[in-house]
């Protein structure tokens, strides 16, 4: 049994149908992408998973739990969070309130410390700038302390909405060594990204979403290697 | 000097308003028009209890029945509205108020009645006359916007509060149950209502089913001037307003038009600066 069961999700805005019937599974201890252009329904979708956004039709299976109709913040408990585009870290709180906020779910003293160093040690930046007010960072350690902050509330499965959105090619190639990192400590990934080349070089698996449909899927080799992505996605 | 300190004890009578207006606005979005109705159940609380002559139990009654009506209003009213157009939100909240003018009406009539909780007198402060009651009202108010400045700044739910009125959405992704903290907003907002009620009886001892209702439009007038969403910006501008009231009255020439030179300062201030003293400016998100 997979992880995360997307069966079938529909969302409308109004009459205008943003995914019409989305389909995949991530496995346990995968990194999965779901690649495509701006306006595709990756957004959607991501929002629509952890009920940010209300699903019209279709279910969302976790580690063999129903969610479809679950309250995001109950979501989050069950062990699945999620980067959201732009980030939306709180920008009037300090760096280090942002990671307790990120923390919330989590009471005990003793592992929030360790977190906290864990996450110190992973982004120096972040250390040095803890008691800064997060709307001040630069867009790269904003990015930092939004991942971060997510992974304060040790999620089996963290979802990335487009993590590497804005930021210069330098920090670009530094976000997807700390996906791979978080990944390699247990943490299951979902991916979502325009970035198809680096998302594809780093993916198990991956789908490809055109016009709020899946339309290709495949090992991240595989659909790296394949003529349409490659014409479509890859710039050749 | 009396001026003075009854302008401060006013300001914090409205500054405890304010505070309601404020953080509902922050947190929930939207605009509380029932909110100074809070206060006259409130005051008529007080009145039903003072028949045991326990003035303790009174103010304890008023706080609890308070907020039990503010949440309840939360549920039944704003929620199901919730995603909703500000609009919709707004019509209902203005219905509410009239729905809980009305039902005061109907049980306790329309003369306004007597209530006397403590015969405070007045004293001899720094050689001017003070009442006493203006004292007692300034001094509660300081700490309980220490208090909450000091909650909201330092516990977990109150920087959750923080998160929410930031982004309700990455709020949620933090494990926040949003609902709870709009509900626990209510209660807070509700609980200083019902001791705003108080003091404005300490002041003027007449409960009346309309009572909540200019107290209610100056304190929300208090949170705009002070910049809406903004805690330390609903006690500026409850000060404020409450400082120009006393003084106005002052002035035989200038007393009758209070109201409206408190309003003209609204005006100025929303042309000066839009968001008030204190208030951010908003990016409004697509």
């Amino acid at each position: 049994m997979a992880m995360l069961e997307v069966n079938d999700l529909q969302v409308y805005y109004g009459v205008i149908c943003a995914l019409k019937g989305i389909s995949f599974q991530v496995e346990q201890g995968q990194i999965v992408s779901l690649i495509g252009a701006n306006g595709a329904g990756k957004t959607t979708m991501m929002q629509s998973i952890v009920s940010l956004i209300p699903k019209r039709e279709g279910t969302v299976v976790f580690e063999g739990k129903d969610i479809t109709k679950t309250p995001s913040h109950k979501i989050v408990r069950l062990g699945m969070t999620q980067v959201p585009e732009g980030r939306r870290i709180f920008q009037e709180l300090t760096v280090y309130e942002n990671l307790l906020m990120g923390a919330y779910t989590n009471k005990d003293q003793q592992s929030f410390k360790r977190d906290l160093e864990m996450i110190y040690e992973r982004f120096p930046r972040l250390a040095e700038r803890k008691n800064q007010i997060a709307g001040t960072l630069s867009g790269g350690e904003q990015q930092m302390l939004a991942m971060g902050r997510a992974i304060m509330c040790h999620p089996k499965l963290l979802m990335l909405d487009e993590p590497s959105m804005g930021l210069s090619p330098l920090l670009v190639d530094q976000v997807f060594e700390i996906i791979k990192d978080i990944n390699k400590d247990g943490t299951t990934i979902l991916l979502v990204e325009q970035n198809a080349g680096k998302s594809l070089a780093i993916s198990d698996q991956a789908y490809v979403m055109e016009n709020g449909k899946i339309v290709l899927s495949g090992t991240g080799a595989e659909l790296a290697s394949s003529e349409k992505v490659k014409k479509a996605y890859l710039g050749g | 000097m009396t001026t003075a300190i009854n302008g401060l004890s006013l300001g914090g009578i409205y500054a405890m308003i304010a505070l309601g207006y404020t953080m509902v606005y922050g947190i929930a979005k939207m605009l509380n028009f029932a909110h100074g109705d809070v206060i006259m159940i409130g005051g008529y609380m007080i009145y039903v209890t003072m028949a045991t002559g326990n003035p303790l139990l009174a103010i304890a009654v008023a706080v609890l029945s308070c907020v039990i009506l503010g949440v309840t209003i939360e549920k039944v009213a704003y929620k199901p509205l919730r995603g909703a157009s500000p609009l919709a939100v707004l019509i209902t909240a203005i219905g509410i108020s009239y729905l809980l003018q009305s039902l005061a009406q109907i049980i306790f009539g329309s003369a306004a009645k007597m209530v006397t909780v403590y015969e405070l007198g007045s004293i001899q402060f720094l050689g001017a006359t003070v009442q006493l009651s203006a004292l007692v009202t300034l001094g509660v108010t300081v700490v309980v916007m220490a208090a909450l400045t000091l909650f909201v700044k330092f516990t977990r739910v109150g920087r959750a509060m923080i998160a929410v009125s930031e982004d309700r959405g990455a709020a949620q992704l933090m494990g926040i149950n949003v609902n709870g903290i709009i509900t626990l907003t209510f209660a807070i907002g509700s609980a200083l209502a019902a001791l705003a009620g108080l003091f404005y009886l300490l002041k003027a001892p007449n409960v009346s089913s309309t009572m909540g209702a200019m107290p209610g439009i100056k304190a929300f007038t208090a949170a705009v001037i002070g910049g809406i969403g903004s805690i330390p910006g609903a006690m500026l501008g409850g000060i404020l307003l409450g400082i120009v009231e006393s003084v106005s009255y002052k002035f035989a020439a200038i007393a009758p038009y209070t109201d409206a030179i408190e309003f003209s300062i609204l005006i100025i201030i929303l042309l000066v600066r839009p968001n008030g003293f204190l208030g951010k400016k908003r990016r409004e998100k697509v």
